[in-house]
């Protein structure tokens, strides 16, 4: 069979469950074994094997706890068990199952450690090991952090190979015939003779057999799904409009709501006056909420309409007023009062700039929102003394918890439905939603409650990434960059977003600083620190998190000391570079590109590389200089990811990234006045259309032996790219964004 | 009682005028195809065909609809897939897939019209429709692979 490489019982522990009329084993556990959640739900002749695989008579589902959010991860985890369990891809049935703690995100915790990806030490080893055991216990089945197939590259693949390996024995004994005589062929067991047993047919005698303590994984060159071409599973149904998003849900007797809380979040309401918004038609009941109020009504434009219609006497935000305030408090954030963390301070900054010339910059981001197209929602029904939600969550256990705490329903009696998600980019890391359409639910009990927001809602209660300031100063000598130091100031993400879902969060927040203490240069004076800004606006993960701004911050100051040096911003990164990895990533975009060609007339290239998440990206962006502005033409992109699992939605992924990271450097930004975002829907809120999109050409380099994410590391050196090459082309640096502040683009 | 015809469907339908076909879609007929972003034209999802022209359905008060209504249901089906649609599952396009029913619909309307496109055409034509995944060179190449087929018809 060519089977060749066994996995240790580090990684599967192995217990089994009789249960009627079927089958559970395959614990995944750290000493105390977490229980299957397959279990709670099995009909008479279903079988879970493992908590990912379950089998009844419609066939075989492989359960995807990851969040789909738009980012393919579905496709890719159904098609890491089914490489083991030998089942057609058009066969495939998933569903996110329920949350549970068997789901735990192991990677997340770990990359969040300090400890630089390209620190293989020991001291960074064992560090990242004792995250994904505190991940476990608290059970984060977090979808975030490009960590899906991270963390389910190989769990998954044995969870499809113990449940082949348990339904072999479990033909073995159906038909007397050894276990070594019987092969599997797409969902069936096959015997000598040819007569095939049909997985479903399994299930019951699968249910009396001990799972194998050990499994061999096929070898690379036996694959049939990972590495190829594989059509994601949702592609029809979103090509027809008939996938059914959250919003789409509709569940019998359901009533649609819409709510208006305070947009200076946090800030709480006085009193409101619903005497207009009660009268309008369809609307059956005003409920109060938590800083504001909703409107059930017999359909959501109705709920809006009338939602609209109450005036509410809100109260000040709990947090500075106006965006230039909030500017202040991050200046003034950058001094020693403030330091957050130090983690990078090679050689001796302070000693190289008594000595020559220092080179300074100051430089600014703004707020950003996530706004994904989908404005938030959730359905709820509290019945009987159960609650069910319907919504599109990356934080499923949370939800419950939240859910537990706001009602006092215990867990078991609460079932969280996850839904498709039209984007997220790190939104539905909230629950802020879901908690106010079971406020509703409370005050509607036995009637399932739809809550929409309106665009404006969802677009005023973002939970933004913050704002960020940087000073840099550096040297250079004889051609080379000699020294760098950078000191970035924002709030914390991390403690912000921690603090909401009730996790404590202890020490330095590598968010303040990823993307810039870690990249792999040996300058010989570097420095990087973090300058934690007291809390203003609450914020969160947006796509790449820390790295997304801070990959502009920490290449844009170093382009200008290559500058500097007079030396070619590709050679001197190489130079600098201590990291085999991302050497050989920039190597590839500079072979890719023709780095150093005459580009021709008017037109200009821009280099930069940010590695995060693991992930090593370089890319080069080419520009033409039009009388009417600047124009994007191409951009090219290497990334090493140790393996692409499926090529055509690695290159969506990492077109979608770069698109991601330039439209918003080009024209987004959140700003405040009396505390509230003054953009309020896409209208003052751009992003990159069509006509914009430059063309992106993909290379995934597979040089590494760990797998990574891909959905966040292309985002953070589009932006610096983009810069690059408009001071090529212009001769400005841009050190704000967003870039039409300062120039304009056709 | 208003008239309108949805996907060869005649409804009658008891909603006050200024409702926008949108709503009268999704909650009154529970046709979902057809997804609310913005409610203000900026964004494409809710895009249909008002007598096969690509007409943003957030903006057309039900009391003013003149003509046939075609939601992305009644475009193709799974089973009799659109070009256009079957160009898209070719192509890969959708991420989320939630601006993906407009974007469908706005092309369709457009290659009819218009079935030689050039790049600058499809620009043009594709640039009302927002995708907050970035699926723009994928949607791109969709676009022309969809004409071909559609010159082969």
């Amino acid at each position: 069979m060519g089977r060749i490489k066994t996995i240790a019982r580090r990684t599967f522990l192995i217990g089994s469950a009789a249960i009627v009329g079927g089958v559970a084993f395959g614990y995944y556990a750290y000493k105390k074994p977490i229980t299957n959640p397959l279990l709670d739900d099995l009909a008479e002749g279903e079988a879970a094997i493992t908590p990912y695989v379950r089998i009844d008579q419609s066939g075989v589902t492989i359960i995807t706890p990851r969040a789909d959010k738009g980012q393919g991860t579905y496709s890719i985890q159904a098609a890491l068990v089914a490489e083991e369990l030998d089942i057609a891809w058009e066969n495939i049935q998933v569903d996110p199952g329920k949350p549970s703690p068997a789901y735990y995100n192991e990677k997340v915790v770990a990359e969040g450690l300090p400890f630089a990806a390209v620190d293989d030490g020991f001291m960074a080893r064992n560090a990242r090991a004792f995250g994904g055991v505190i991940g476990k216990l608290i059970g984060l089945q977090v979808t975030g952090g490009s960590s899906t197939v991270p963390d389910a590259y190989e769990k998954m693949r044995v969870a499809g190979a113990i449940a082949r390996e348990t339904l072999l024995l479990a033909a073995a004994k159906q038909s007397g015939i050894a276990r070594d005589q019987l092969k599997t062929k797409d969902g069936s067991v096959i015997l000598p003779d040819g007569t095939s047993l049909a997985y479903t047919e399994l299930a019951q005698t699968a249910a009396e057999i001990d799972p194998p303590s050990e499994v061999t994984l096929k070898p690379e060159s036996e694959w049939r799904y990972i590495g190829k071409e594989m059509p994601r599973i949702d592609m029809l149904a979103k090509s027809t409009g008939t996938l059914t998003y959250g919003i789409d849900m509709k569940l019998d007797g359901m009533v649609h709501a819409s709510v208006r809380t305070n947009p200076r979040i946090g800030g709480g309401v006085n009193s409101y006056d619903d005497s207009i918004a009660k009268t309008m038609r369809g609307v059956q009941k005003i409920i109060p909420i938590t800083g504001g109020a909703g409107v059930i009504a017999d359909n959501t434009w109705r709920a809006i309409q009338a939602v609209n219609a109450i005036e509410f006497d809100w109260k000040d935000a709990p947090y500075p007023k106006t965006s230039s305030l909030m500017w202040k408090n991050v200046k003034s954030s950058l001094k020693d009062d403030y330091r957050d963390s130090r983690f990078k301070d090679d050689g001796d900054v302070e000693k190289s700039f008594k000595n020559s010339n220092v080179i300074k910059a100051e430089y600014r981001i703004p707020h950003l929102a996530h706004a994904p197209l989908e404005p938030m929602n959730a359905i709820a029904l509290l019945k009987d003394g159960r609650l069910d939600i319907w919504t599109g969550t990356q934080m499923p256990i949370n939800l419950m918890q939240t859910a537990e705490k706001m009602t006092g329903i215990p867990a078991e009696n609460i079932h969280i439905h996850a839904q498709m998600m039209g984007g997220s980019f790190g939104r539905r890391l909230e629950d802020d939603f879901a908690r106010q359409a079971i406020e509703l639910a409370q005050a509607m009990e036995g009637t399932p409650v739809k809550m929409t927001w309106s665009r404006e809602e969802d677009m005023t209660h973002d939970f933004p990434r913050p704002m960020q300031m940087s000073s840099a100063w550096g040297t250079v000598k004889d051609g080379k960059v000699e020294s760098y130091d950078l000191a970035i100031a924002a709030a914390s993400t991390t403690t912000s977003q921690l603090s909401r879902a009730g996790i404590p969060a202890v020490g330095p927040d590598i968010a303040i600083v990823a993307a810039a203490w870690d990249q792999p240069f040996a300058i010989p004076n570097h420095r990087v620190t973090g300058y934690r800004v007291p809390e203003m606006v609450p914020i969160s993960s947006w796509r790449s998190v820390g790295a997304s701004g801070n990959g502009f911050l920490y290449n844009a100051f170093l382009d200008e000391l290559i500058h500097a040096a007079g030396a070619d911003p590709l050679m001197e990164r190489l130079r600098l570079c201590n990291h085999d990895l991302s050497r050989k990533t920039l190597e590839a975009v500079g072979e890719m590109s023709n780095w150093g060609s005459d580009l021709g007339v008017n037109r200009f290239r821009g280099l930069a590389f940010s590695l995060s998440f693991g992930v090593p990206v370089a890319e080069v962006i080419e520009i033409t200089n039009t009388e009417d502005g600047i124009k994007l033409d191409k951009v090219y992109v290497a990334c090493e990811v140790g393996k692409v699992l499926d090529p055509i939605n690695f290159e969506n992924q990492v077109q979608g990234g770069v698109i991601w990271g330039l439209g918003h450097a080009m024209a987004a930004e959140l700003t405040y006045d009396d505390g509230v975002p003054e953009q309020t829907n896409y209208d003052g809120y751009e992003s990159m259309r069509l006509y914009q999109a430059p063309e992106i050409i993909v290379h995934g380099l597979e040089n590494g032996t760990d797998v990574r994410g891909i959905g966040e590391p292309p985002v953070p050196p589009a932006a610096p790219a983009l810069a690059a090459a408009i001071f090529a082309a212009t001769g400005k640096r841009i050190r704000e964004l967003p870039m039409s502040n300062t120039v304009d683009f056709v | 009682m208003t008239k309108i015809t949805v996907n060869g469907t005649a409804y009658d339908i008891d909603v006050e005028p200024e409702m926008p076909l949108l709503w009268v879609l999704r909650d009154e007929l529970n046709i979902t195809g057809p997804k609310y972003g913005c409610g203000i034209a900026q964004c494409g999802a809710c895009t249909v065909h008002i007598d096969g022209i690509a007409t943003k359905s957030c903006q057309v008060p039900i009391g003013n609809l003149e003509g046939d209504v075609t939601t992305i249901e009644g475009l193709g089906t799974p089973e009799a897939l659109h070009a256009v649609q079957e160009a898209w599952v070719e192509h890969q396009v959708a991420q989320c897939g939630y601006c993906q029913s407009g974007q469908i619909m706005a092309a369709a309307s457009f290659l009819a019209e218009t079935p030689n496109p050039t790049d600058a055409d499809i620009d043009e034509a594709m640039s009302s429709n927002l995708c907050r995944c970035g699926t723009y060179p994928r949607i791109r190449a969709a676009v022309k692979a969809a004409a071909v087929k559609l010159e082969g018809v």
